[in-house]
């Protein structure tokens, strides 16, 4: 599985480390030094305090459904990549991230089920993080 | 001499068309601007406020200058806050505000959009900016956005799809009665929740529909209103909130009209008991049924049941809502919040659709939700009065 035709981000220097760990299959979240805040997504100040004090931090990549739709539509997208599975993922970290689901049946997704990261490749220098369901 | 600091709505005016390929967005503005001037007998010269979102640029770069200069307005005011679709309900509190300094005296907010029949190029790769690179990339955009919420809060709070047709419902019931209405038929329950799904658990009929449409209001100060003929409604209250990520704490359960609703009731002295007709934001049915319970009609997580059995239906429901059909069965010009102001006027002015006006409606309320449920949206709250209630 690929990526593409679904559309890549823009890298700019403020989140370039974030997508560049993604190559190496790490998913970093951003860590505020001066509150404790851990956080998503990824910003140079932290939202809580304003501090820059913050540094990345590895997720351990696991986590539950908070919610989920398997959605028809979505503009500018083939269909050869629909449905997909948009949903958000509550990570052991606490941040609640949007993302995709991949290789399920949408009928076997639920409000909790335990998921975990995985990557998927793409043409260019970094991979987009992704969950699939964990038994 | 104390300046009377009281605004009021004098002239609304929704442009009758649902498509318009033929009209520049620009043309569209000055349509609603001449129907909302003319609606309250004052002449273009008197406008010295204006307030235009800029609907994305489609009128050009700087969209105030771009309509002021189209509109040829000498204005001592003006604003372009956008934040999506409840920024008209903004405009309602922004051009109060501004009436209230002595800033100008005949405030004009216009909408114009073409989402039917104008696609504006798609952006370049490589446009994406900040969040969006963490939420287009997955698809993250208006429609699954709201089926995230509805999927959440029919997890905590046993809400059914069956109950969100019952917005649906109500609102198609409505548009029967207004011959500018895109989708005139009512519906059932069991039509709504056997339409397509399109993004589980909503279905083709929990959207509103995509018009290309028009609209228009003028916000007036008290000196103003003494001095013309038609029949005014007093601006009494108004509360804006951001609801947004919060860091990767986003509660998809609540919206912002949590707080909007309370800083305009406060501000009004009223409590949505007082409420006799309710213009609310609907994108989507989900949007109608959690900005219920966050304004406070009902309580949190009970605005399945709140919403069941004719509640919203007017004239005899408990709370009327969206009786010229509404986003969802009348007109959604890529954003819905002027449209809501202009019904919650015409039921204060007694000139609703007959079959759906709402018998002595003293308090009106319109809500706007703009932008997402899913990621940030603003909720912004107005609460209108008969003058003299
Ligand atoms: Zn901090």
């Amino acid at each position: 599985m690929t990526w593409e035709p679904r559309p890549l981000p823009s890298v700019t220097p403020e989140t370039a480390p974030y997508w560049e760990a993604t190559a190496d299959d790490q998913l970093l979240l951003c860590h505020c030094t001066a509150c404790d805040l851990t956080y998503y997504y990824p910003r140079s100040r932290c939202p809580d305090c304003l501090s820059d004090a913050v540094e990345w931090q590895e997720a351990a990549g696991t986590g539950v459904v908070y919610s989920h739709t398997a959605t028809e539509l979505v503009s500018e997208w083939p269909e050869e990549a629909l449905p997909v599975v948009v949903a958000y993922v509550e990570l052991d970290e606490g941040p609640r991230v949007l993302t995709n689901l991949v290789d399920c049946d949408p009928a076997d997704v639920a409000v909790g089920a335990p998921v975990e990261v995985t990557f998927v490749e793409t043409g260019a220098d970094l991979s987009i993080p992704v969950f699939e369901l964990r038994e | 001499m104390t300046r009377d600091q009281t605004a009021y709505i004098a002239g609304a005016y929704e442009h009758p068309t649902r498509e318009a390929p033929d009209k520049s967005i620009a043309q569209l503005h000055a349509d609603a601007a001449a129907g909302a001037l003319a609606d309250a007998g004052l002449p273009s010269g008197a406008v010295d406020g204006y307030f235009t979102a800029g609907e994305n640029y489609q009128v050009g770069r700087y969209p105030p200058l771009a309509m002021a200069d189209y509109l040829g307005l000498d204005v001592s005011y003006f604003d372009s806050t956008d934040d999506g679709g409840s920024a008209y309900v903004n405009h309602v509190g922004e051009a109060a505000s501004a009436v209230a300094r002595g800033k100008c005296d005949v405030a004009l907010v216009t909408l114009a959009g073409r989402m039917r029949t104008y696609e504006p190029d798609p952006p370049e790769h490589g446009d994406r900016i900040m969040q969006e690179n963490f939420e287009e990339v997955y698809g993250g955009e208006t429609l699954p956005l709201y089926a995230l919420a509805a999927r959440r809060h029919m997890h905590e709070y046993g809400t059914t799809s069956e109950q969100l047709a019952e917005v649906r419902v109500a609102a198609s019931q409505h548009a029967q009665y207004n011959e500018h209405a895109m989708y005139r038929e009512p519906v059932t329950v069991e039509e709504v929740v056997e339409s397509r799904t399109v993004a589980d658990p909503l279905h083709l009929l929990d959207c509103c529909v995509v018009s290309d449409g028009a609209g228009a209001f003028v916000v007036v100060s008290d000196e103003v209103r003494r001095g013309i003929d038609r029949e005014t409604v007093e601006i009494l209250g108004h509360g804006v909130a951001v609801d947004h990520h919060d860091a990767g704490r986003i509660d998809l359960t609540t919206t912002a009209a949590e707080r909007s609703g309370p800083r305009a009731f406060a501000e009004a002295g009223l409590d949505p008991a007082d409420v006799d007709y309710a213009s609310v934001y609907d994108s989507f049915t989900i949007t109608v049924l959690q900005t219920l319970e966050d304004l406070g009609f009902c309580e949190k997580g009970r605005g399945g049941e709140f919403v069941d059995g004719g509640t919203l239906q007017a004239p005899d429901g408990e709370l009327p809502f969206n009786t010229d059909g509404g986003g969802l069965c009348s007109n959604h010009p890529d954003r819905g919040g002027m449209t809501k102001v202009i019904e919650a006027v015409r039921q204060l002015r007694g000139e609703a659709n007959p079959e759906v006006q709402v018998p002595d409606a003293e308090v009106a309320l319109a809500h706007g939700t703009g932008g997402y449920l899913g990621t940030r949206h603003a909720g912004s709250t107005a609460l209108l009065g008969r003058v003299g209630r």
